[in-house]
């Protein structure tokens, strides 16, 4: 046998792990929800949704050919793609077809491939192109639709549809506000808080889907049995998860309590708005977020906190977007204090001391 | 709007007044870095880096005149020494040509003239007038004094093999990820 | 008795059905033996042989040099054909010096040294010496020399000895294997070597997914009170002996120090087994089993090898290879070294050959790093492998030794579990290397200096003696000349007086 310079180290067995698969596994958690919320929504929902994710994979693939890569590389693995879906879940159902596009540009040629391609961003692409699309455009991305299902009475048909993404049918007239946008406009004209939330959708419809919003804020259920199934299946710890909803809940509670007049409470806030969205799918995009297990809880109380300080206190209704851009600037110092112990070792570092033996 | 403009500039001037003058009176003394990095060096004043004697070497060092992968007796970890000090990244991409060397005698070709032992400054060459001479291999760091005056040529100038011991795994290629 | 977790860890394939049933068969001898000098960790031993000797099965053929270093002996009788430099068993590809012996058939052992009549009554150093001069290391695979790890026992106080029957490596069976055939000699070789240690209690940890050698085990230990037989949880890297230290006492043996520092000495149970040999019947070390194992070979065993053997030949007589392999590996798929070639000889320390498909290995090219923390998670020594590998890319080795990577034992954990396929042990091997290699020269740089420095005081020394004897010899000749004078002037005195 002929000698063979070995070109590698052990370990010589690999786990059946790979990015495509989990990249794959996301994105069946996601359906469930996508195509609920696509049937509520009607069809220029589908053609919004189908442009965002064209434009993503073509922009994706542009990147890879103008660096000289096979177009399989990064392509392949479904990364781009769930950017894009993630990205068309926080749009507005009904917004036009160019902020699709846009959007796509911001999240992967700014927020990706800019910063290095896979692996290298440091801010999460799909809420980079949503908060740039906002403040750009912001009444596009505040102008909610109640739902259309496919195949009811007042549905768009595929003809109106076209008119609708592609032309520029103006919406207002068909537009509706989000359960947050609602009460906080009601604030601000003075109507308390626990005046307001009557006249919302109760918790079930919320819950279910049939209310204003965009598709990845409505149907939070199947939202969330989504990422239960994530977490089945290994993709995703509890982690993250639990401590954004968690101090969410925890944050409304306490200040409901404190003052009903001024603040939603905790099952509101879980409830309304990308909580499980956010929590299960964006917060946990692996690449923005810290490595290590106590990174992660710190990571996600953050967001929480930020998320209810932005929407009770700030200009904008929803702010899940911007509270996990915000945590995602202090990944790296979060990666840096939470180290895991060595072993052998103290938390500072040094040999765990040697006990005295009698 | 003019007492916007005026604060402003006020403001700038005065804390920019403030950074100038904490930087001369807070100014952190520079400590002589080239005694440090004669440390560094061997020691030997071999003048492999071109330079007389190491103290030379240093200076030109410390005033960034020469390329911290100069002394190749030193081997990579003076270089990443040196370039630590002067805060420097050290291009190692080719001081895997050379290698670690060391000398030893052929006796036959040896005429026990001293001129090498005269010339070894770490003392690693034994022997006395017309007796034969020896290196001691351990103390030999390569730095090729003796090679250059022997007048027979017996001193050979040989790679330092790599045992099992010393063998250690490459970095490995991955190609380009990015 | 009560077990603690150990941090981290995988669950591979272990495929260990493949011979978990095949009991031990003996290799026909070869027609060639190849005893490399270094087997073991430590210094090579030094032959003392020469061509042309004979020699008898089990006499010694290189003796141990230094503190840390074993002797070897000859497996076989037969005639030195030579004593020259053959490829080593190890990845590098380098060759090294090797005693190759043509057997001559006859099988004849040497005039071994006489059995320990009562091991359990004599004295530990006699043991120990026995120990030694039988040339056993450590079999699990590090091979770090048994009696150097028997002395612990005079600077430290030893609580336990634990015998390692987890063998938690995949494919692996050869321990299993020895713990199901040859329970007693374990037990009694364990026994032997607590008393060498003055360890009152043993323990034999095994993992639970050899439920018949816990059971064989458990039977043989039944009537010694002192030893017991312990199921251990089957997570890899349960057999490393830190982690079996902590799984088994709780304790974290600190870095930079033994497992012996906490009163726990860990041996494996094919060394206990050639310590009763050697004991009880002087035979020293020269044949160990190897599991021979893989999707490419065709009748999977467990082999009783002589040391020295040909890869090629332990290959041959497990059918040869029903495809060509992947990768070829000496041990386990986890930590074990690629194997150069088929024509390296078998040593102490080589539990395994494998031959593996390349479905069994799903190797895929490297893709980049999507930060998905796994790598953290399964760590067993709690470092960060997705920070240190980048650092070690740059050669920013100084960031990655403060990361830690000096810690890393390289069980492979990580990248077993990276979903991109980057080579994170390959990196830390390579850390590793580096920078030892940096501190050796940093040694000799040291090391230079100082002879630099007695150099240049030695020639100032001289040039001042020079001086001094130069003044010394003036101040002699001024005197002369002084002396001279005055008695000149005496004498010009003189004439005066007399002239005058």
């Amino acid at each position: 046998m002929s000698t063979v310079y070995p070109s590698k180290t052990a370990p010589f067995a690999y786990s059946a792990n790979s990015v495509q698969k989990t990249m794959t596994t996301v994105l069946w958690a996601l359906a469930p929800a996508t195509v609920f919320n696509l049937y509520l929504f009607g069809w220029p929902a589908i053609l919004l949704f189908a442009v965002t994710v064209g434009a993503c994979a073509a922009a994706e693939a542009s990147c890879i050919a103008l660096s000289g890569r096979p177009a399989t590389s990064t392509l392949g693995d479904g990364s781009a793609v769930l950017t894009g879906w993630l990205l068309a879940m926080s749009l507005p159902p009904w917004a036009p077809w160019w902020i699709g596009v846009l959007g796509a540009i911001f999240a992967i040629y700014l927020a990706k491939h800019a910063y290095g391609g896979l692996g290298q961003n440091a801010f999460n692409p799909a809420m980079v192109a949503r908060v740039a699309l906002l403040v750009s455009f912001p009444v596009v991305m505040t102008t909610w639709i109640v739902p259309h299902p496919l195949f009811s009475a007042n549905a768009p048909s595929l003809a109106d549809a076209f008119a609708i993404t592609f032309g520029s049918k103006p919406l207002d007239a068909m537009s509706s506000a989000s359960v947050l946008g609602f009460v906080k406009t009601e604030l601000s004209r003075g109507i308390p808080v626990s005046q307001s939330i009557t006249q919302v959708p109760n918790l079930m419809d919320m819950a279910m889907g049939y209310r204003a919003g965009s598709m990845g804020e409505t149907s939070a259920l199947l939202i969330l049995a989504g990422g239960l199934f994530l977490m089945a299946r290994g993709i995703i710890t509890w982690h993250i998860p639990v401590s954004v909803i968690g101090s969410l809940f925890l944050m409304g509670t306490v200040f409901n309590l404190v003052n009903p007049a001024r603040f939603t409470d905790g099952t509101i806030q879980v409830m309304s708005g990308a909580t499980f969205l956010g929590a299960f799918f964006i917060a946990t995009d692996y690449v923005t977020s810290p490595v290590s297990k106590k990174g992660q809880l710190v990571f996600g109380i953050g967001c929480g906190v930020f998320t209810w300080i932005i929407r009770t206190f700030a200009g904008y209704p929803e702010g899940m977007a911007f509270a996990v851009l915000l945590m995602n600037s202090l990944t790296p110092i979060i990666d840096q204090y939470t180290r895991p112990r060595g072993f052998g070792r103290t938390s500072k570092g040094e040999p765990l001391p040697l006990k005295v033996k009698s | 709007m003019l007492i916007a403009v005026g604060s402003l500039t006020a403001m700038g001037v005065t804390l920019g007044g403030l950074l100038g003058i904490a930087a001369r009176l807070l100014a952190v003394e520079e400590n002589p870095v080239e005694e440090e990095l004669k440390a560094m060096l061997p020691g030997s004043n071999c003048g492999q880096c071109g330079f007389v004697g190491c103290a030379m070497a240093a200076q030109a060092l410390a005033k960034g005149e020469a390329p911290v992968t100069l002394c190749p007796p030193g081997g990579k970890s003076v270089a990443e020494a040196l370039a630590k000090k002067l805060g420097v990244t050290a291009d190692l991409s080719d001081h895997e040509e050379k290698g670690p060397e060391y000398a030893i005698i052929e006796e036959d070709l040896c005429i026990g003239c001293t001129r090498c032992i005269k010339e070894c400054s770490v003392d690693a060459i034994l022997g006395a007038s017309k007796q034969m001479h020896t290196i001691i291999t351990d103390s030999c760091h390569g730095c090729a004094k003796c090679f250059k005056v022997c007048p027979t040529d017996a001193i050979k100038m040989c790679q330092v093999p790599v045992t099992l011991s010393s063998w250690h795994w490459p970095k490995p290629d991955v190609g380009q990820m990015h | 008795m009560k077990l603690f977790p150990i941090r981290g860890g995988v669950h591979p394939e272990y495929r260990k059905e493949l011979c978990s049933e095949k009991a031990i068969v003996a290799l026909p001898m070869p027609e060639l033996l190849y005893i490399p000098l270094q087997q073991h960790i430590g210094a090579p031993a030094e032959a003392l042989v020469r061509e042309g000797d004979l020699v008898k099965k089990g006499q010694m053929v290189a003796r141990g040099q230094g503190a840390v270093s074993a002797p070897h002996h000859a497996p076989t009788s037969g005639r030195i054909k030579a004593v020259t430099q053959v490829l080593a068993i190890h990845p590098s590809g380098l060759t090294q010096l090797t005693i190759v012996i043509e057997p001559d058939g006859k099988d004849e052992w040497a005039d071994l040294p006489a059995p320990i009549a009562d091991p359990f009554t004599a004295k530990p150093q006699a043991i120990k010496d026995r120990v030694a001069q039988s040339g056993i290391v450590g079999m699990g695979g590090a091979a770090f020399p048994s009696a150097v790890k028997l002395n612990l026992g005079i600077q430290l106080k030893i609580d336990l000895l634990l015998i390692n029957g987890a063998e938690c490596e995949p494919y692996l069976t050869c321990d299993d294997r020895v713990m199901r055939e040859r329970a007693d000699e374990v037990i009694d070789g364990a026994r032997i070597m607590a008393h060498a240690l003055g360890a009152p209690k043993v323990i034999i940890a095994i993992e639970e997914n050899k439920p018949q050698a816990i059971e064989i085990m458990t039977k043989a230990a039944a009537s010694q009170p002192n030893v017991e037989v312990v199921g251990v949880p089957v997570q890899y890297p349960m057999g490393a002996e830190r982690q079996l230290t902590q799984a088994i006492t709780g304790l974290e043996t600190p870095s930079r120090k033994l497992t012996a520092d906490l009163g726990v000495v860990v041996h494996n149970v094919a060394t206990a087994r050639a310590v009763q040999q050697a004991v009880r019947y002087g035979r020293p070390l020269v044949s160990r089993v190897v599991t021979v194992s893989g999707g490419a070979i065709r009748e999977p065993k467990n082999v009783d090898v002589p040391i020295g053997t040909p890869v090629a030949k332990v290959v041959e007589f497990c059918g040869g290879f029903t495809s060509e392999p992947a990768r070829l590996v000496n041990g386990g798929p986890m930590m074990g070294a690629p194997l150069v070639s088929l024509d390296v000889p078998v040593v102490k320390g080589t539990s395994g050959i494998l031959a593996l498909t390349a479905e069994e290995v799903k190797e895929r090219p490297t893709s980049p790093c999507i930060r998905c923390g796994v790598c953290i998670t399964v760590c067993p020594c709690g470092l960060s492998p997705v920070e240190m590998a980048p650092h070690i890319r740059k050669d920013h080795l100084d960031v990655a030794a403060k990361l830690g990577v000096m810690d890393c034992f390289s069980c492979g954990s990580c990248s077993w579990v990276c979903p991109s396929h980057i080579p994170l042990v390959h990196y830390f091997n390579y850390a590793k290397g580096m920078l030892a290699e940096q501190d050796r020269e940093q040694k000799k740089i040291d090391r230079t200096k100082d002879l630099a420095e007695a150099h240049a005081i030695r020639i100032e020394k001289a040039e001042e003696a020079k001086k001094a004897a130069m003044a010394a010899k003036q101040a002699e000749m001024a005197a002369k000349q002084a002396a001279l004078a005055a008695q000149n002037q005496g004498a010009s005195a003189a004439d005066d007086k007399a002239n005058a």
